[in-house]
């Protein structure tokens, strides 16, 4: 058989399909992620071509109410930007920034785990204490003040060029003792297996032993906190900028376009937040659904 | 116990301290406060003068010391962006913050529980799984999302509640407050409703969980074999047992729901300290930040001891341990 035709033919397949939810959050992912990766293709306008945004197109309604015109599906902004493809536009960078802040924090958490569990002692005491006073702090928080703290760090011109990367490393440090406990955890178990020994017996050297002996057999629990984590992660970006700490309105992110339709709420233009909001809405629901799916289907016990 | 108590407080004194050279780092090292002081124009004399009157001449842990000591007093410097003492300033913002949070805990706990502990009980009745598919769509909407889409239904489309500000306060000691007028009460409806949802959710489910498996337990099955109501049984034994990790997850988002606070009071232009924080943020204005994170810090710090003494009340497995840990027992 091959690779293919057997993935269909296993457990976890059968277990998926027989999941509606998951099956209906993985079409809705698909859509999202979809719609972001060929935003360049698919969507109808460009949102960063400022040549041809107009101000006379500003405002226009969605298509299905009365005064709507059928060039801008769900409406315009402010701007004059077509909705539509600044939610794609947008989708795009809410999605960049959570997965690079997510891999960041992973190999963050990874890193330490592994040495903190496979060392032990006063190695692992430190980085586990360090671990867990940043715990006792809520991650949006951590995220907040690091992202401030780098703001008033760097020089200014630096700090806007670099915008993108330092939203990426004040998400991504925020959540890396998660990762570090659950992966310290399970190397504490792996550590006292025979082939561990049969390593350590043949002289390989302990970082080797972790990376190529340890690693695999740990990586399992740790990325479906990791499917978990991507969705809070998007929605701290989305926090970020909605409170005006992300990205700047000229490179709107799903949090950037609430933020600034939430400016015209009172003024009837609802359609500038919503739609954003119901797409970030979904995004998420889709990702946590998952993640809950992907978690009860790869723990043994609940079947 | 008393014990119990020294051994936590000892412990939570280097986080504080570390936290405070944190803190302290931001202040000393981030922007350089004598060029800002002195201007364009000065002689490298001024500058000395200057940097000894500031005591930057002296050595790092001389200053920290010095810095600790000033916080201990409560002083903080001066904000950079409001030219006013941040003491002061976060002490006004304080009754804003702690009214807010306080109320979206209370309404979290009082709806949340008892919300619980139904679709625990009824785990495949049609209201139950309604309940539970909304507290999905609860978690997964982000704190800003909810905030704007109660001010476009109940502010914007039915005009029944005020979208922003406190209302009028009330003085009370020298504690201003909104819990005293009708504009006020009706002011804190939105923003604490929004703030106290996600902890709604979180504590609904988390009751629900421990229900179930509680109810499968033997001594569950005892009960009913004695011939107990359920009523009895479900809130006698089943409920009480949920409670040990119902406090500590209580405890732990009380801090979650100052953090939220942030975004809740951005939302509704609500005068707290978050609001404070956010708007500092946005100019680097690093007095305020050290002295949030400083202040943050402390109250989380005491959340968590306050947390653990609770555990230690409640659980007494956790108390026979110890016994048998120290050779007491």
């Amino acid at each position: 058989m091959n690779p293919f035709a057997r993935f269909l033919d296993s457990d976890f397949a059968y277990s998926f399909r027989r999941a509606p939810v998951a099956v209906i959050a993985t079409v809705v992912l698909v859509i999202c992620v979809g719609g972001a990766v060929f935003a360049p293709i698919l969507a109808p306008y460009n949102p960063f071509d400022l040549a041809s945004l107009s101000l006379m197109d500003s405002f226009h309604p969605p298509a299905f109410m009365p005064e709507g015109d059928r060039s801008h599906l769900i409406g315009t902004d402010d701007q004059g930007r077509d909705m539509l493809s600044a939610i794609m536009y947008g989708t795009r960078i809410s999605l960049f920034v959570g997965l690079l802040a997510i891999a960041f924090s992973l190999t963050v958490g990874i890193t330490v785990g592994l040495v903190a569990g496979y060392l032990g002692g006063t190695v692992d005491a430190i980085l586990m204490r360090i671990a867990d006073v940043q715990l006792t702090f809520p991650s949006i928080l951590i995220a907040l003040l690091v992202d401030g703290i780098l703001r008033a760090a760097l020089p200014r011109e630096f700090h806007d060029k670099m915008e993108i990367w330092v939203l990426i490393f004040a998400i991504g440090i925020a959540r890396w003792p998660q990762f570090a406990r659950t992966v310290r955890g399970s190397t504490l178990v792996e550590r006292g297996r025979e082939y561990v020994m049969a390593a350590q017996v043949i002289g390989l050297s302990s970082r080797r032993i972790m990376t190529s002996h340890i690693l695999p057999n740990v990586l399992g629990p740790v990325l479906v906190i990791a499917t978990l984590n991507l969705g809070l992660a998007v929605l701290d970006e989305a926090t970020l900028s909605f409170l005006g700490v992300g990205l700047a309105p000229t490179e709107p992110s799903l949090g950037t376009l609430i933020r600034i339709g939430n400016n015209f709420l009172f003024s009837g233009e609802w359609w500038i937040t919503i739609f954003p909001g119901i797409m970030l809405a979904a995004m998420v629901l889709a990702i946590n659904l998952l993640g809950d799916w992907l978690r009860d289907a790869l723990n043994p016990r609940l079947r | 116990m008393f014990a119990f108590i020294i051994a936590r407080i000892l412990q939570a004194i280097p986080v504080l301290l570390t936290v405070a050279a944190i803190s302290f780092a931001l202040f000393a090292y981030v922007g350089d406060p004598v060029a800002q002081m002195l201007g364009q124009d000065f002689t490298l004399a001024q500058r000395d003068a200057m940097v000894h009157a500031l005591g930057l001449d002296q050595p790092v842990y001389v200053q920290y010391a010095k810095f600790v000591w000033a916080a201990l007093h409560g002083e903080f410097g001066l904000s950079y962006r409001l030219a006013k003492p941040v003491g002061t300033l976060i002490l006004e913002r304080l009754p804003a913050t702690m009214e807010l949070a306080s109320c979206a805990a209370l309404l979290a706990l009082c709806i949340g529980v008892p919300l619980g502990v139904y679709t625990g009980i009824k785990r495949n009745g049609a209201l139950a799984r309604c309940i539970m598919i909304l507290s999905l769509i609860g978690v997964s909407l982000p704190t800003f999302l909810i905030g704007i889409l109660l001010i476009l239904i109940f502010a914007v489309l039915l005009g029944w509640l005020p979208s922003f500000g406190r209302g009028n306060l009330t003085e009370v000691f020298g504690y201003s407050t909104g819990l005293l007028s009708l504009s006020g009460l009706k002011a804190l409806v939105l923003p604490a409703v929004t703030l106290g949802l996600f902890q709604m959710t979180l504590i609904m489910r988390l009751v629900r969980a421990e229900m179930l498996e509680v109810l499968r337990s033997d001594y569950i099955k005892f009960a009913r074999a004695r011939g107990l109501s359920t009523r009895a049984i479900n809130f006698g034994h089943a409920l009480k047992n949920t409670l040990v990790p119902v406090i500590t997850v209580v405890g732990l988002q009380l801090g979650g729901l100052l953090a939220f606070s942030i975004v809740t009071e951005t939302v509704f232009q609500w005068p707290g300290m978050g609001l404070l924080l956010v708007q500092s943020i946005a100019v680097a204005d690093i007095p305020v930040m050290s002295t949030y994170l400083l202040l943050i810090a402390v109250l989380f710090v005491a959340i968590n001891l306050i947390v653990d003494l609770l555990y230690y009340a409640v659980d007494p497995r956790l108390r026979l341990n110890r016994r048998s840990l120290t050779g007491r027992g």
